[in-house]
């Protein structure tokens, strides 16, 4: 099998639907205002948390260095993950793609005839789209992060990752809770609305038969899965029901305990502006003997799902640094203006951008890359250092030639290769290299400039015509110097 | 199907091209030079600082002695009116709580299967001891055990949490390499991580709407910790 064989499309998402689907989100004034909203505050707390720049690159500087060191000892690491784990009476599963995760959890599920699945935040578990899953063999899979549940209880996908409902104001909350919560009346009162997610959701945690999670940081050397959350309900899904599963990539691993501290740090002060989160959960072991609660079994399904495909290319492979901070999509200009839901993907913003195609091949998604004015912002606050405008820049290569000499192709490989831009950037090359050629075009496009035309493809979609100048600047040089 | 996709995924990730890989980080070296650029803090400093932080997390904290604790936490539990107050009556703590005379004292002594729906429905509070706290951050270490539950912590509306003020480390790393977390010499590197390991900065939280900050999302509305300190230091 080659390296990357075993990423599969979830959803096609056609570039020409990206394009609209981001026009309908500019024009959509109140989404922009929530987005411009939560986005200059996050921002905003962020920079309290890191008042002096020279500690800060210090810290990244660290976090870099770590994650890199784990990401080099990657497949020993995972021995040793999975030895510890086993030894402390964790089950270890692999799974190559969505589909065989999907079944390893639904498999869990049926051998306990679970009905109902209580879900903590997990970016992954929406990688592989579990709860369709969970739905087509008719076990209910309820979200309980608050975001994550009001999302859900619309129908729709987190817009973000950390903050999953941010494209909502209270006002649709409120009438979604009014509409859809048995019992519910309107209120605007985020406390009171809070209160009736709490109220709900307490009920299910008490009878649901599986709860599922993802996972912070996995520690190779203790086998021990850590959890960053704020609200309680990661604690509940693996603490209440019989049966905890959790889920990751395979790269969320490091290789010592005393290499959480530092990731964590920055984990929180990037996201949310938080010196830390209420809750940062460290779990080692199923119930032992004598103990009165937790989960009779652990799972843990390690995915892969296309990250050895960005891990088989050096440069690439520093995509896979990322600890999901958001940080990116908090201070990206494109972001902020069309949301997370544009995107189509289930990882937006820049991360989502350098990720996407490694999951769902170049077809689906080689417009992403392109959603960037490559201003930097991104990779300047990534507290992992993750140059995402060089990787940006890659894929946007990588989906408009032939896979170079030496590198394997990426599922989608070339998928933007259009036999016009072939031509032109020839006729470009040519034009540019051949002196008296250009002469002859410059003297050509400045006496015929009146017939360019005035519908320039993509370029007027938004822009006024390009018309080549009266004189070229190598006239205008030619006669002062005459002058 | 898992086996071979074991099987493929590592041999994807071997067959990889690798580079010089770097050298181990040096997290130890990373906080002695923090350490060695701010002043050390003494006792009274760490104790100002701890609570300076955890009340900015809305945690409660309440100074209590080594005598008198446990009729604190009864005061508490009347002006809270709190009526059930889950404990471990295998503690250390036990023989204190249970002769402070607390209404309504629950001991967990049985599996949670057992009542679920009390423990959900029916308690109001829950008290548990700590491994120590975290003065940069605010935070409360919990290591629950046999003895204390996991869900003491978490399921009651309110959450009272004794922590011993000669207990609080500089920060995390400090705290995981001061109580040798991850195995020392003595236990020839075998880890000593529990079932569970807890950090608990605050109550439960959430700002999913309109980043607009709500206590109680799923965990305790309120956190009290009551932090043990000498006489002079009340
Ligand atoms: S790429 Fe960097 S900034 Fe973006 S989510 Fe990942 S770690 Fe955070």
């Amino acid at each position: 099998m080659s390296a990357h064989e075993n990423s599969q499309p979830l959803k096609f998402i056609p570039a020409s639907e990206f394009k609209q689907r981001t026009s309908e989100a500019v024009s959509d004034e109140l989404l922009r205002k929530s987005f411009r909203g939560a986005m200059d505050f996050l921002m905003a707390k962020r920079a309290t948390q890191f008042p002096d720049p020279v500690a800060l690159e210090a810290q990244r500087g660290l976090a870099e260095h770590i994650r890199k060191y784990s990401l080099a000892h990657l497949p020993d690491l995972l021995e040793q993950l999975e030895r510890n784990l086993t030894a402390n009476g964790i089950q270890v599963h692999w799974a190559e793609n969505a589909e065989q995760a999907n079944a390893i959890i639904v498999g869990i599920a049926q051998k306990h005839s679970a009905k109902l699945m209580v879900k903590g935040k997990s970016m992954v578990s929406e990688e592989t789209e579990l709860n369709h899953a969970m739905e087509a063999v008719g076990i209910e899979a309820l979200e309980s992060d608050m975001g994550e549940y009001i999302v859900q209880l619309d129908g729709e996908k987190p817009s973000h990752i950390i903050m999953p409902a941010i494209h909502k104001t209270k006002q649709q909350i409120a009438k979604l809770f009014a509409e859809k919560v048995p019992g519910a009346s309107y209120t605007e009162s985020v406390d009171e609305l809070i209160g009736i997610g709490r109220a709900v959701l307490r009920e299910k945690f008490m009878t649901a038969e599986i709860g599922l999670s993802g996972v912070n940081f996995a520690v190779a050397e203790t086998g021990t899965l850590c959890l960053v959350e704020n609200e309680g309900n990661g604690r509940m899904c693996t603490t209440v029901p019989k049966v905890h599963v959790a889920i990751t990539g395979i790269e969320k691993i490091v290789e010592k305990l005393e290499h959480v501290p530092p990731l964590f740090g920055l984990l929180t002060r990037s996201a949310t502006g938080q010196a830390v989160t209420t809750y940062f959960n460290m779990i080692s072991r199923p119930r032992q003997p004598g103990e009165k609660d937790g989960p009779q079994e652990v799972h843990l399904v390690l995915l892969d799902n296309g990250r050895t495909q960005a891990y088989n290319d050096e440069q690439m492979r520093s995509t896979l640094q990322c600890i999901r901070c958001g940080a990116c999509m908090n201070h990206c200009p494109v972001y902020t203006r069309v949301g997370g839901h544009a995107y189509g993907t289930t990882y937006p913003g820049p991360i989502g951008e350098i990720i996407s195609p490694h999951m769902m091949g170049l077809a689906a998604t080689h417009a992403l890359p392109t959603a960037s004015s490559l201003c930097g912002a991104c990779s300047e606050v990534c507290p992992v250092k993750i140059p995402i405008p060089d990787l940006l820049i890659r894929l946007r290569g990588e989906a408009s030639h032939d896979a170079r000499p030496g590198h394997a192709p990426l599922v989608g490989q070339g998928a933007a290769k259009s036999a016009l831009m072939d031509i032109v950037w020839a006729g470009w090359a040519a034009l540019y290299t051949r002196p008296a050629l250009y002469r002859a075009f410059g003297w050509l496009a400045t006496r015929f400039r009146f017939l360019t035309p005035p519908m320039q493809s993509g370029w007027t979609y938004s822009r006024t015509p390009l018309k080549p100048a009266a004189r070229s600047l190598r006239d205008l040089l030619a006669e002062r110097k005459r002058k | 199907m898992t086996s071979t996709a074991r099987n493929n995924i590592l041999q994807r990730l071997r067959s990889a091209p690798q580079g010089k890989p770097p050298l181990a980080p040096d997290v130890h070296g990373f906080y002695a030079t923090a350490r060695n650029a701010a002043p050390a803090e003494d006792r009274a400093a760490r104790i100002e600082r701890f609570c300076e932080k955890m009340a900015f997390w809305r945690g409660e904290v309440v100074r209590v002695t080594h005598s008198n604790w446990a009729e604190s936490l009864r005061a508490l539990c009347v002006a809270k009116n709190v009526n059930s107050l889950l404990y471990g009556a295998q503690t250390a703590q036990a023989a204190a709580l249970e002769a402070a005379g607390i209404n309504g004292l629950k001991p967990y002594d049985r599996p949670v299967d057992d009542w679920k729906p009390e423990l959900f429905r029916d308690t109001d509070a829950g008290f548990t001891s700590t491994r120590g706290g975290i003065t940069e951050t605010g935070t409360l270490i919990l290591w629950p055990d046999e003895k204390e539950p996991r869900l003491m912590s978490l399921v009651p509306p309110i959450h009272f949490a004794l922590l011993d003020a000669s207990q609080l480390y500089d920060n995390f790393f400090d705290a995981m390499t001061g109580q040798g977390w991850s195995g020392d010499e003595a236990s020839a590197g075998i880890s000593k991580m529990p079932t569970n390991a807890l950090l608990i900065s605050g109550p439960s939280k959430t700002a999913d709407i309109q980043v607009t900050l709500a206590y109680g999302a799923h965990g305790p509305k309120e956190l009290v910790i009551l932090l043990v300190v000498n006489e002079e230091e009340l």
